[in-house]
């Protein structure tokens, strides 16, 4: 690790949501990372891993009136955001963080053109005047590989492609060149090859504006190929953590190594084995297990597992886990060298 | 192996109207003039991205959207021509696995009705006979005879998913349509119906025919391939030459396309350039012309046949020799 602070730092992150009278579940509970300025680092996890709530709660883009950040710090050059009132979170996002997400076509606003949503954030935030805005704007769909740039500005959302829609939010998100953008599941509605697209621009991108990105999907094929550093989550908490390499070829935690197994690979059919699983479901985040979330799925568990919560543990080369048995463990056997 | 379903020049156009007079002015060509097989007890896989018409095939091929034209031979029986009623004795021998396992199961009825009504509608046994029935089949698809009473919100997405496969599988069908069975599905889920497919296949003797975008997810499961781009067939070929060996320029983009989960592996990435023409109008000649990185001009001006370029393996471009 070089010694530059990080640029993003949550420590202990706890996100509640109620869910009627007296239903409180903790979405996100005492999450810690951090994220180096350029970094990629991605959130992997299932549904209801907390993954998508961790980005929101970054954003301050929870639900109002249903989830609320319960506990913790999230800093963002040392600044705590979780203190800054509505107005002064206002000013970050879009300026200092940009966000995409899945469905752009429910992000951008149908009644307005492409040129002018994007403007208007850098009206709002960098003071620019309208003319001067638009055409940045239209810079920035340029930048992003939509072509006939000046022509795409005074179109609408609906009467573009689902592809061309992401590059607009990535257009919209950086515009302001922010120093961290959020990627949540930004590929997932998209086909593989308008993906292929998307990744290079934002890697293209990343190269030319050095901005971090926090990459959050499901789909580890992208993992492998966007990220630096790589957070799992189970259960709102998170299992482990480490370099890319680390988390694909030394997974430590059996439910990392798990996923690592399940997932079929493109060019083994001439073995045509079974895929492994991890057997049972995730738990309902009202009925969890106690000791660890994941031994009722985990074919390491002892009767210890079952007594003892287990920390995240800081291991030597920096990675960390959250398994009592992470040392005794060999959990690479079986994956791909 | 004997081919179950015959497809020769199936084609289907949804019309666009417009005007005062609400006449056609024109049509979305999702599926045309599309050719291939199904052998008994093989699965084929039909792979392709949006608007590829992949999900059309397989809807038109069970008459739940009726056929522009060509033609449908069903253990020999050309179904498409079937009258309405005499089609219902094929139903029972075809049966679908929709995408979706929250919008395919009404969710006002319990696990023994939305079985149930399967084998009512098509009179099989008698009452008691049919709740023996779903409890094993319910045994079968991996779940407890304890959830007969529930409803479709009591369980989780891979569990539902579980239940439309029984109600598939309930009147004993020969040959399935999986759409997208396991795409709606979380990794370690996905795992688990991939397997359980793999075992009913053979318990129930299916021949299928599994519909899905997810390459790696279709290479596991299928014994062939069809490889669709807007409306047409680009190739079809064994899973294990198709991944090997791709012949058609579109293929070998789609499979290099594929995020590998190995880090650090570097691959030749073909990116193709362009969104995926509308089937409104879909490009002349060859319809992936348009992003094709090979394309020269006699493409824009003949529709390539599917020639044989390997053993069992046919490929749709004029470039192949």
């Amino acid at each position: 690790m070089t010694p530059v602070p990080p640029l993003l730092e949550v420590q202990d992150l706890q996100t509640t949501f109620t869910l009627g009278r007296n239903v409180k579940i903790k979405a996100v509970d005492g999450v810690s990372f951090s994220i180096q300025p350029g970094e990629t680092l991605a959130i992997v996890g299932e549904s209801g891993s907390g993954k998508s709530v961790t980005s929101l709660s970054i954003m301050r883009l929870l639900p109002k009136g249903i989830g609320e950040v319960t506990r913790g710090t999230i800093k963002l050059r040392g600044r705590d955001l979780t203190s800054l009132s509505e107005r002064e979170m206002r000013a970050v996002r879009g300026k200092d963080m940009g966000m995409i997400f899945q469905e752009p076509m429910t992000s951008l606003n149908p009644v307005h053109t492409l040129g002018r949503q994007i403007a208007e954030v850098m009206i709002q935030h960098e003071g620019l005047s309208a003319a001067k805005a638009h055409e940045r704007a239209i810079d920035m769909l340029a930048l992003v590989g939509i072509p006939e740039a000046r022509k795409r500005a005074d179109t609408y959302p609906h009467e573009m492609s689902g592809g061309m829609r992401q590059r607009a939010m990535i257009a919209m998100a950086l515009s302001c060149k922010p120093s961290l953008l959020i990627a949540d599941e930004p590929t997932t509605a998209l086909d593989v090859t308008i993906q292929a697209q998307i990744l290079e621009l934002m890697k293209d991108l990343q190269a030319q504006l050095g901005m971090a990105i926090i990459f959050i999907t499901h789909d580890l094929g992208v993992v492998a190929e966007m990220a630096d550093r790589v957070v799992v989550m189970y259960a709102s908490q998170v299992v482990e953590t480490g370099s890319v390499q680390d988390i694909f070829y030394r997974p430590r935690m059996p439910y990392t190594a798990g996923l690592l197994n399940s997932i079929p690979r493109l060019g083994s059919n001439a073995a045509r084995k079974r895929l492994e699983t991890i057997p049972g479901q995730v738990p309902m985040l009202s009925r969890l297990p106690a000791g660890c979330r994941f031994r009722t799925r985990c074919t390491h568990a002892i009767p210890a597992c079952a007594t003892t919560e287990p920390a995240l543990d800081l291991a030597p080369d920096g990675g960390e886990v959250r398994c009592i048995r992470w040392k005794e463990l060999s959990l690479a056997e079986g994956l791909p060298a | 192996m004997t081919a179950l379903l015959q497809v020769d020049d199936l084609t289907k156009y949804f019309p666009i109207r417009g005007g005062i007079l609400n006449r056609v002015v024109n049509n979305v060509k999702a599926v045309n003039g599309v050719s291939f097989e199904v052998r008994r007890g093989e699965v084929v896989g039909l792979v392709g991205e949006s608007g590829s018409g992949k999900t059309t095939v397989g809807r038109t091929l069970l008459r739940l959207e009726e056929a522009t034209s060509g033609r449908v031979r069903f253990d020999g029986t050309d179904i498409l021509s079937l009258p309405k009623q005499d089609m219902r004795r094929y139903r029972k021998r075809m049966q679908i696995i929709f995408q979706d396992p929250y919008a395919s199961l009404n969710p006002r009825e319990k696990v023994r009705t939305l079985i149930g009504h399967a084998l009512s509608l098509h009179g099989v046994g008698t009452a008691s006979d049919r709740e023996d029935r779903i409890v094993k089949l319910l045994e079968q698809v991996g779940l407890s005879a304890d959830y007969l009473d529930r409803f479709p919100h009591e369980f989780s997405g891979g569990q539902r998913q579980r239940i439309g496969i029984a109600r598939a599988l309930a009147v004993d069908p020969e040959f399935v349509v999986a759409d997208e069975p396991v795409s709606a599905l979380d990794v370690s889920i996905q795992a688990q119906v991939i397997n359980l497919l793999d075992d009913l296949k053979d318990s129930f003797n299916l021949t299928m025919l599994f519909i899905a975008h997810d390459l790696a997810v279709v290479e596991h499961i299928c014994d062939r391939v069809i490889v669709m781009y807007l409306g047409r067939i680009m190739e079809i070929a064994p899973a294990a030459t198709l991944y090997a060996n791709p012949n058609h320029p579109y293929t070998q983009a789609l499979l290099s396309a594929v995020p590998i989960p190995q880090p650090g592996r570097r691959r030749q990435r073909i990116v193709l350039t362009g969104d995926i023409p509308s089937p409104i109008n879909p490009p002349s000649g060859c319809v992936f012309r348009t992003r094709c990185p090979r394309a020269i001009p006699d493409c824009a001006t003949v529709v390539p046949a599917l020639k044989s370029v390997g053993a069992d393996h046919v490929s749709a471009c004029i470039l192949t020799t």
